[in-house]
């Protein structure tokens, strides 16, 4: 049944996180094919953005392995997960309120990352290409001269995603990136999401079924810590054992 | 071409702000004030190289150093150890048992110079000394506290710390270092009596001259990209990780930066006050360096400089005046500070002397455009 491993951009296997015995991950496998958007749903305290964690080094794994383009990540630094092409969007939108539109995402273009890199750092032609290409795509070409803590809450999100865009990642994940957001900003972040996975890898963490409906390919739902069921939105949606712990209440 | 930028630079506001703040050091000051209260400015200068380092280590980054103290002793006791040296030759302490080594070391029975006294024979040893010493303490302990990812409250705890320590080992060591009296009785810089009033003088000038140099490194640091990524580390610092930055490296950097600035001030103090001692690395010294800092405004070079000039003005007239209440004074003006204009002296300026400013240029602009026209109405 399991294909080769070479055809998965990542693959999880037997997952397990342990916090003082408390097992928030538990033995959890998962694999994503290249250019698939994967959402992850499941009730509070599932341990969804705990798989986040751990893909992106914000937690050391306990057990088991996370293989993204045949490199292992358990065993790298952050920054290092980060330049081998995974970006990650925090819950709640982290961006630098004191800095530009333009100066956050050019903080996040993935050159002079050393520290004699961004001493040396200069804001060439291809930079801006860059900038302004990405603002484009996340509606904020007006805003790129404003200070970011003038940003309402969606367009913060949308620009923390431009964040990730703008370092040109193969594997995006992002944690809940409608919460809080008008009906209005709802549809613009699915459109926004449809553009992005032309090219990337997305996973995503979600609650609101009738956007999971728009824009996932498949849709893992998880329970206490492990996959409780896996498959196309409707056949998560008729699964007796997704309706009784998830959908049903 | 580059010169042409330069005096662009100039005629913008931030380079006006330059210009007033060396013609206030480098003309006002020494034509207003005799020789020792010029020397007394060029003292108080040399705190706002700490205060500098504190803008860009703390306000710039969030990293708050209680300890600054001890980079700006060290810097202090490297140039005092040369200036030592030099006034131990052994014509000048042919009275002690041991000729040619300090005096506080023959009163503590050595017979020979510690071998970490040896290279301070060299001034070019010595500058190096001023700006690696620092470096290299502060590289250990921001290795040592940034790679585990202690900030915040432990790491000024910890800085603190070490300058209380550093102290104690002073004082407990005097025969290498003079113990609390410190190193005293420095006379001449090779062979250059540094007690006249001449050399106090030119040393405040040399002194002027180190304190732009950083400034500018200082200025040049904040508008770089790092600049932007300290800010963006200060408030998001997972988001900075996240986006591929080893977030320990620039704190390395910065803190590494801020120490050596401090080094320079110590040395300068050295030279332009005579001796070094205990009583500048330890705590309270470490101190008033961040109340500086935040008094002038953190965010702020500049501020940090004027910080250190008005604090440090206040500190000798009311120790003059008030000796009793001046520590009082200092901790009332720092929780005011910190309460009321949390961005300094700068943050003030910023909200109510710049909305003025933009009516001078109009005036200003008006006088500029006739100065213009006429000279070609001259050619016509």
């Amino acid at each position: 049944m399991s294909p080769s491993k070479q055809d998965f951009i990542l693959a999880v296997e037997g997952l397990t996180v342990s916090f003082d015995g408390f097992k928030a991950v538990n033995d959890l496998s998962l694999y994503l094919e290249p250019k698939e958007i994967r959402v992850i749903i499941g009730p509070n305290g599932a341990g969804k953005t705990t798989v986040l964690d751990l893909i992106c080094g914000k937690t050391k794994a306990t057990d088991g392995s996370i293989k993204f383009q045949g490199k292992e990540l358990t065993k790298m630094s952050e920054h290092n997960i980060v330049r081998a092409g995974v970006g990650r969007k925090f819950q709640n939108p982290s961006i630098y309120e004191d800095l530009t539109v333009f100066e956050n995402l050019e903080v996040s273009y993935p050159a002079g990352r050393s520290v004699i890199g961004a001493l040396a750092f200069k804001r060439d032609a291809a930079v801006i290409e860059a900038v302004e290409e990405v603002a484009e795509t996340i509606f904020l070409t007006d805003m790129l001269h404003q200070e970011a803590a003038l940003l309402s809450h969606g367009q913060k999100q949308w620009l923390e995603i431009g964040m990730l865009l703008i370092q040109k990642p193969d594997l995006l994940m992002l944690d809940e990136p409608v919460a809080g957001m008008s009906v209005a900003e709802r549809k613009k972040t699915a459109e926004l999401l449809r553009v992005i996975t032309e090219n990337h890898t997305v996973l995503v963490i979600e609650h609101d079924m009738q956007f999971v409906g728009d824009i996932a390919d498949r849709v893992t739902v998880m329970h206490q810590g492990k996959v409780l069921s896996e498959g196309s939105i409707d056949h998560v949606k008729q699964d007796p054992k997704v309706i009784e712990v998830y959908l049903g209440h | 071409m580059k010169a042409n930028l330069f005096i662009e630079w100039l005629k913008s506001r931030e380079g006006i702000y330059y210009v007033l703040l060396a013609l206030l050091l480098v003309v006002v000051f020494p034509l207003a004030l005799d020789s020792f209260r010029l020397n007394m400015v060029g003292k108080y200068l040399t705190y706002a190289f700490a205060a500098m380092g504190l803008v860009l280590c703390w306000g710039r980054s969030g990293i708050l150093s209680l300890g600054q103290g001890i980079f700006f002793g060290l810097g202090g006791y490297c140039m005092a150890m040369f200036l030592k040296l030099e006034a131990s030759s052994p014509e000048n302490t042919a009275i002690q048992s041991t000729p040619g080594i300090p005096d506080f070391m023959d009163w503590n029975q050595l017979t020979a110079l510690p071998w970490f006294w040896e290279p301070f024979h060299s001034f070019s040893f010595t500058l190096i000394a001023v700006l690696a010493v620092p470096a290299l303490l502060a590289f250990i302990i921001a290795v040592a506290m940034f790679k585990r990812r202690v900030g915040g409250v432990y790491f000024a705890i910890i800085t603190q710390a070490i300058a209380a320590i550093l102290t104690i080992l002073i004082i407990g060591q005097q025969g290498f270092t003079g113990g609390v009296n410190g190193i005293t009785d420095l006379r001449t810089l090779m062979g250059w009596d540094i007690r006249t009033d001449e050399a106090k003088t030119l040393l405040y000038f040399v002194c002027v001259g180190m304190l732009f140099v950083c400034l500018i490194v200082g200025a040049w640091v904040m508008r770089s990209k790092l600049g932007r990524i300290l800010l963006a580390m200060r408030d998001q610092e997972d988001r900075v990780r996240f986006s591929g930055y080893d977030v320990a490296s620039f704190k390395i950097f910065v803190f590494c930066l801020a120490a050596m600035f401090a080094g320079v001030g110590g040395a300068m103090f050295t030279l332009q006050v005579g001796f070094m001692s205990p009583s500048f690395v330890g705590i309270v010294p470490s101190i008033e360096m961040v109340i500086l800092c935040a008094v002038g405004g953190r965010n702020s070079l500049l501020g940090a400089i004027y910080g250190a000039l008005i604090v440090n003005a206040a500190k000798t007239f009311f120790s003059e005046s008030f000796p009793e209440l001046w520590l009082y004074g200092l901790g009332v003006l720092f929780i005011a500070v910190v309460l009321a204009f949390p961005d300094g002296l700068a943050g003030l300026y910023r909200r109510y002397v710049m909305p003025l400013e933009s009516k001078l240029p109009a005036i200003l602009r008006r006088g500029n455009a006739e100065a213009q026209t006429l000279p070609v109405e001259e050619a016509k």
